[in-house]
């Protein structure tokens, strides 16, 4: 992680240049990851277009799985057939990585002495800084699982897995049933949808003799790579879940910029709001309401961009870059290096990479479709971003001074009010809270004689 | 009830709806449209149609439709700079001027310079989602494009491809076993929407006659689903309607009639259509 000091560093940096750049600075003190939100699953795209109807594309699924491994089993449908050096496993602390350094931040900023001159832009010189920122099987099957095909079974680390074609839900409901695969309500109809758009189905289990083997603990995330028109995250069988709406957080990694969904609507979630300080004792809760909030104001209907920028920097960065490497991992396979090395950017007539992070809460009701996705050449960064104004502590013994704590009430009322608004909550709870924790609705005057003076006679 | 004047010469009404839109999208959608680009597009449009009018000494500049386009132009297509609108607006305003079969352009301006800019740069899209699907501003959008099209002429065609379009979205969820929520989520789409009250309804870039206009329609919206459903295209609609629109002089050979002209257009034939 990037030391505040080097946070900092970057940030004087940008206050030098025009006045938007200011928006980025401040100490960056806490991050709202994914961990907030339960069911939660996370899914890291990276995709590359080589033309109308040609996708490059990898699919790293991380599971929030819990339970018992020998439990564990999961069906996606994948538009083509996957052969074996398509499929591997990922280091979850890869993705983890990602998470932090994607997720939505708070920043501090402290303000300066009111009675503080600063010295003129001419004396100061014209000081500039630039920043730059298988086996096929194939064998027949019996009359119950008609139009079934076993394509292929594969032995992935941890799991073992097998590639499914079929022609009939019936017999593809009755395979996946006699094979421990726990159907919900209504996923035959899901499933003949998918045959019908000539779908396979890629399945894995956990095989417990080669997780003991390896002294795995835990299940590493399953990662598929193909080829295909379908730019887009199925999740019609997750709605099927009887569990009321769930969390995706997709990151998608592109070389051209912003991903959005066509078919939904995609909503930049409020940013660069001043709020109260308190909020930095629980950052999370905020980050949660706050989402939550959003959703009901888009009647669940939008997918929620947290994050769009430029992998080769981050300012404040909750979290350092990532490392070629770990780019590679995920699935970024048009770098220019895949070495172990903090990724600075590409080289030459190699594609950049950026990530965009979309949330959405999603039900079957809200989201009857597939996600559709398309990347756009839209490369403007976009972080969740809320910003703590301390007041400023010292004495301010002159004019500016008073009306620097006079004004200060007014501009904590403007903070509660935001934050009210953010989140629903209740405005004069939020003041009492404020209060409580040293941002008072009473003006701090100075005091003294020359506070006297020139309040009563100037 | 009587229509005012003005409102008779349904391009007025198509501009008011048009700068309408233009202020929802700038704000209350994300990753919308923007004024730079939209004054870009406008300025860009109006000075290409005053000097291609002058280069073929029409009397006068018919500056109407050239804001037309640039505003349908604003609404649909995104670029990360600024020329791509200006191209865009470029090709669709020259091209109404230099593509021509009969004295009759083929292409209509707005959907060749999407097309166009999207084949050939990387920097332009279409954001079909960005309209979001709320009911509510589907129901706004009808109401205020069926005002356009009480004051038009010709538009059955926008009648004819939302049918189409229904028509196969319903089709293929009945063939796919889909629930009904998933043709309505596709249907209820602003861009859909803007694309078939505003775009393809264009009387000067439509086939002369009803059943031509049918056979356009339906065509228009087969492609599309095609490359929609089978390409994962996602700028279907406009791709579907350029594609097919060299076929228009041969559709108005097969099912002859009147050229349409815009009211109190008196210039003659030929020359007025730009």
């Amino acid at each position: 992680m990037l030391t505040s000091a080097r946070v900092a560093a970057l940030s004087a940096l940008l206050l030098l240049q025009a006045g938007a750049a200011q928006a980025f600075c401040g100490f960056y003190v806490a991050q709202a990851d994914s961990k907030l939100f339960n069911k939660a699953s996370k899914l890291v795209v990276a995709h590359q277009s080589k033309g109308v109807g040609d996708h490059d594309i990898s699919i790293t699924m991380a599971s929030d799985y819990q339970g018992d491994p020998k439990e564990f089993a999961v069906v996606v449908p994948v538009p083509t057939f996957i052969e074996r050096k398509q499929i591997g496993v990922v280091e979850i602390s890869t993705i983890d990585h990602l998470d932090a350094y994607t997720a939505p931040r708070l920043v501090e900023y402290h303000d300066s002495d009111p009675c503080y001159v600063p010295p003129k832009y001419s004396e100061l010189g014209a000081r500039t800084m630039a920043m730059s920122p298988p086996t096929g099987m194939g064998r027949s099957m019996p009359e119950r699982y008609r139009g079934v095909t076993v394509e292929a079974r594969y032995e992935v680390g941890e799991y073992d897995i097998i590639i499914l074609a079929a022609k009939e839900s019936d017999g593809l409901a009755n395979w996946l049933t006699d094979n421990q695969y726990r159907l919900p309500d209504g996923a035959q109809n899901v499933l003949g949808s998918y045959i019908k758009q000539e779908m396979r189905f890629f399945l894995a289990k956990v095989n417990l003799d080669r997780m003991q083997m390896k002294g795995q603990s835990f299940l590493r995330p399953l990662q598929v790579r193909y080829t295909s028109a379908k730019f887009m995250i199925p999740i019609r069988l997750g709605t099927l879940n009887a569990n009321g709406p769930q969390d995706l957080i997709a990151f998608v990694l592109s070389p051209r910029g912003r991903v959005e969904t066509t078919n939904y609507q995609t909503v930049a979630l409020p940013t660069g709001n001043n709020i109260p300080l308190y909020v930095k004792q629980d950052f999370g809760n905020f980050y949660k309401a706050m989402f939550e909030h959003s959703v009901a104001k888009k009647d669940m209907k939008a997918v929620f961009l947290e994050y769009g920028w430029d992998m080769a920097w981050c300012d404040p960065c909750s979290a350092d870059p990532l490392k070629n490497s770990e780019l590679v991992e995920l699935g970024v396979r048009w770098i220019d290096s895949d070495e172990p090395k903090l990724y600075r950017g590409s080289r030459g007539d190699f594609p950049g990479v950026y990530v965009t992070r979309l949330h959405v809460r999603y039900d079957s009701e809200h989201f009857p479709e597939d996600l559709m996705l398309q990347e756009t050449a839209n490369k403007e960064n976009f972080q969740g971003r809320y910003v703590l104004q301390h007041p400023w502590q010292g004495t301010a013994d002159c004019k500016a001074g008073d009306s620097y704590f006079d004004g200060l009430p007014d501009r904590f009322s403007r903070e509660a009010e935001t934050l009210a608004d953010l989140t629903g909550w209740d405005k004069a709870a939020i003041k009492t809270k404020m209060t409580e924790n040293g941002q008072p609705f009473e003006s701090r005057k100075s005091s003294g004689f020359g506070a006297f003076w020139r309040r009563g006679f100037e | 009830m009587t229509i005012p004047r003005w409102g008779r010469d349904a391009r007025h009404i198509q501009l008011l709806v048009l700068i309408l839109l233009l202020g929802v999208n700038l704000t209350a959608v994300d990753f919308g449209a923007n004024l730079s680009a939209a004054l870009v597009a406008v300025v860009t449009a109006v000075v290409t149609q005053a000097a291609c009018s002058r280069w073929i000494g029409l009397p006068r500049v018919e500056w109407r439709s050239a804001v037309i386009a640039a505003l349908s132009l604003t609404l649909l297509l995104r670029g990360d700079t600024l020329w791509v609108h200006a191209l865009a607006a470029l090709v669709a305003i020259a091209a109404k001027f230099f593509v021509r079969v009969g004295g009759k352009h083929i292409f209509n301006p707005s959907a060749l310079g999407i097309a166009v800019l999207i084949f050939s740069t990387e920097h332009a899209w279409v954001s079909p989602g960005q309209w979001g699907n709320s009911l509510w501003f589907a129901t706004l959008l009808a109401l205020l494009a069926s005002w356009v099209l009480y004051a038009s002429r010709r538009t059955d065609i926008t009648l004819f491809y939302l049918l189409s379009h229904c028509g196969l979205l319903l089709a293929r969820a009945w063939w796919l076993g889909d629930p009904i929520t998933i043709p309505l989520n596709q249907l209820q789409n602003g861009s859909l929407l803007l694309f078939a009250f505003f775009m393809i309804s264009d009387p000067r870039t439509i086939p002369d006659a009803r059943w031509g206009r049918l056979i356009f329609a339906v065509s228009v919206a087969a492609l599309a689903h095609w490359l929609a459903f089978s390409w994962h295209f996602r700028p279907a609609l406009y791709a579907a309607l350029i594609g097919l629109s060299p076929l228009i002089p041969l559709i108005d050979r097969l099912f002859p009639a009147d050229r349409f002209q815009w009211q109190n257009d008196t210039r003659k034939e030929g020359l007025s259509s730009c």
